[in-house]
């Protein structure tokens, strides 16, 4: 936007100026909602034996304005009805020693600020990476955002992970005890961030 | 002027973008507190306790088998036509921290109990323990009819205590990475009652034990148990050292080893061994470990939380 003027042409630069100056700290007002308490839970069902399991410290922010949201649980806090299970879980196949957390970036869309400063239920896509045992795989996901007339809001989503992608090794023995695709449930209730 | 004024907006731009990529890191530091755990793959490394004990809920069935000596020769298939020693135990986890077992032996007819209660538990995030403390306190009592008693005699009167023993001990170790962990165990065995005056009825001993994980599944153990000297005439008895592999499947664990030791109780083993490791008197044996969730209580916590929710 290179407008070519004379010189004795140009406008008063000043309110320009002046507004380019206040623009980054309006950027940097808060429209983020955050949680340390989100709930990820996993089921593979088989015909041999469904495995569950629900982690209920998922830590997530999310950004309103860029539409930016980040996500990170422990695999650790993986909780099983089988202890034998949750051990073999993190010492045999997602090696938590070496890869302790899951995380995911990602952008969502078809939700603005303005949705969200009145109550109503919004119908989203988001888009980003999941990283986890090391690898990263890109997801598009679909998932509601909900607002309540408190503030609150609950962010839900369902979806498929296929243990392979992530190069989770299943011995041959036991590949019948777990699914060629994993259900998994994310539910989030965010709060504003002060 | 204008041209600075134009250049410190743009860069206040750019910072105020780039601020907003690590989301995450303005949630602050995770203090949930995490246990190390799986330091070991079961609660025994061959004969002793490890740091570890059984979950909460969880009861974990022992066989133990004991073959004959190696050194007996082929004509008894270097020991595997026995004479064969077997332990049964159950152990049941009743806290995190709290553990207790019970079992019975062939060897000596010997029926053994014990509580295991981990003081001090290592910590990998959320708290400062750099290792697991744990105390193990047994008992065994040699149940055979008096008569086969190894000091029964017609004219002496023979009191119930005197089949009694105890072993009282420290566990402490700790998980140094995924592969190895170590652990040192300082004890007391105590006989009530023991065969010469010149035997002394408390054994302080100490032990060591490592284990090295080699594959997800499989891992390397040892242990030695050291009785101290100067406790009395025991040139007969040699120290316990046993060494082998814990397989692990799906609900099992499988330990596979060399020892020196016949008998699989405290005071069989660590006081009265009398083979000796390097001259061939060893013995190959087994301990199958298969663990069953009995109750979860996790869930029952998570239905009392569900419950007072609702009303």
């Amino acid at each position: 936007m290179i407008i070519v003027y004379r010189k004795n042409q140009l406008p008063n630069m000043k309110p320009l100026l002046l507004l380019l100056l206040v623009l980054p700290f309006t950027l940097c007002a808060q429209d983020r909602y955050a949680t340390r308490t989100g709930e990820v839970s996993f089921f593979s069902a088989t015909p041999i034996e469904n495995i569950q399991a629900v982690n209920h410290k998922a830590a997530s922010v999310f950004d309103a304005a860029t539409g930016a949201v980040e996500f990170s649980l422990l695999m650790k806090g993986f909780e099983f009805e089988k202890s034998l299970m949750q051990e073999h879980f993190n010492e045999n196949y997602m090696e938590s020693g070496t890869w302790p957390k899951g995380v995911f970036k990602g952008k969502v869309q078809g939700i603005t600020s303005d949705d969200l400063k009145k109550p109503g239920k919004h119908d989203v896509t988001v888009a980003g990476e999941l990283t986890m045992h090391g690898v990263a795989q890109h997801l598009d996901l679909k998932g509601t955002v909900d607002m309540d007339a408190a503030g609150a809001l609950t962010a839900a989503c369902d979806f498929v992970v296929k243990p392979e992608d992530y190069k989770i090794t299943i011995p041959g023995v036991v590949r019948g005890h777990i699914a060629e695709e994993i259900q998994v449930k994310v539910r989030l209730d965010l709060r504003k961030m002060q | 002027m204008t041209k600075l004024l134009i250049t410190i907006a743009l860069c206040l731009v750019a910072f105020a973008t780039r601020a907003q990529d690590d989301l995450l890191n303005l949630l602050g530091k995770d203090s949930t507190v995490e246990y190390t755990n799986a330091s070991f793959k079961t609660t025994r490394v061959i004969n002793g306790h490890s740091l570890e004990s059984t979950a909460p809920g969880v009861l974990d069935v022992r066989i133990n088998h004991r073959f004959g000596l190696i050194s007996s020769g082929a004509v008894n298939a270097f020991g595997l036509d026995g004479p064969a020693t077997i332990r049964i135990g159950f152990d049941y986890g009743i806290s995190s921290r709290l553990m207790v077992g019970i079992g019975r032996s062939n060897f000596q007819k010997t029926v053994d109990g014990l509580v295991k209660y981990k003081v001090l538990r290592q910590c990998d995030q959320g708290c400062r323990m750099p290792l697991t403390l744990a105390v193990v306190a047994s008992m065994s009592v040699n149940t055979q009819r008096e008569q086969d008693l190894p000091w029964y005699s017609a004219d002496r009167t023979d009191f119930y205590t005197n089949r009694i023993s105890y072993n009282f001990q420290a566990i402490i170790g700790r998980k140094f990475s995924e592969s190895i962990s170590f652990q040192i165990m300082p004890g007391l065995v105590h006989r009530n009652l023991v065969s010469t005056e010149s035997d002394k009825n408390d054994l302080l001993n100490i032990g060591g034990a490592g284990r090295c994980k080699l594959t997800k599944r499989l891992a390397i153990n040892a242990e030695y148990f050291y009785v101290l000297p100067d406790q009395g005439a025991r040139s007969q008895y040699q120290n316990s050292l046993s060494v082998g592999f814990d397989i692990e499947t799906g609900g099992h664990v499988f330990q596979m080893f060399f020892t020196n030791s016949t008998g699989m109780f405290e005071r069989s083993y660590i006081a009265e061994t009398t083979n000796d490791f390097f001259k061939g008197d060893i013995l190959y044996g087994f301990n199958i470990s298969r663990v069953f969730t009995i109750h979860d209580p996790k869930k029952r916590a998570r239905e009392k939380e569900e419950g007072g929710k609702k009303q």
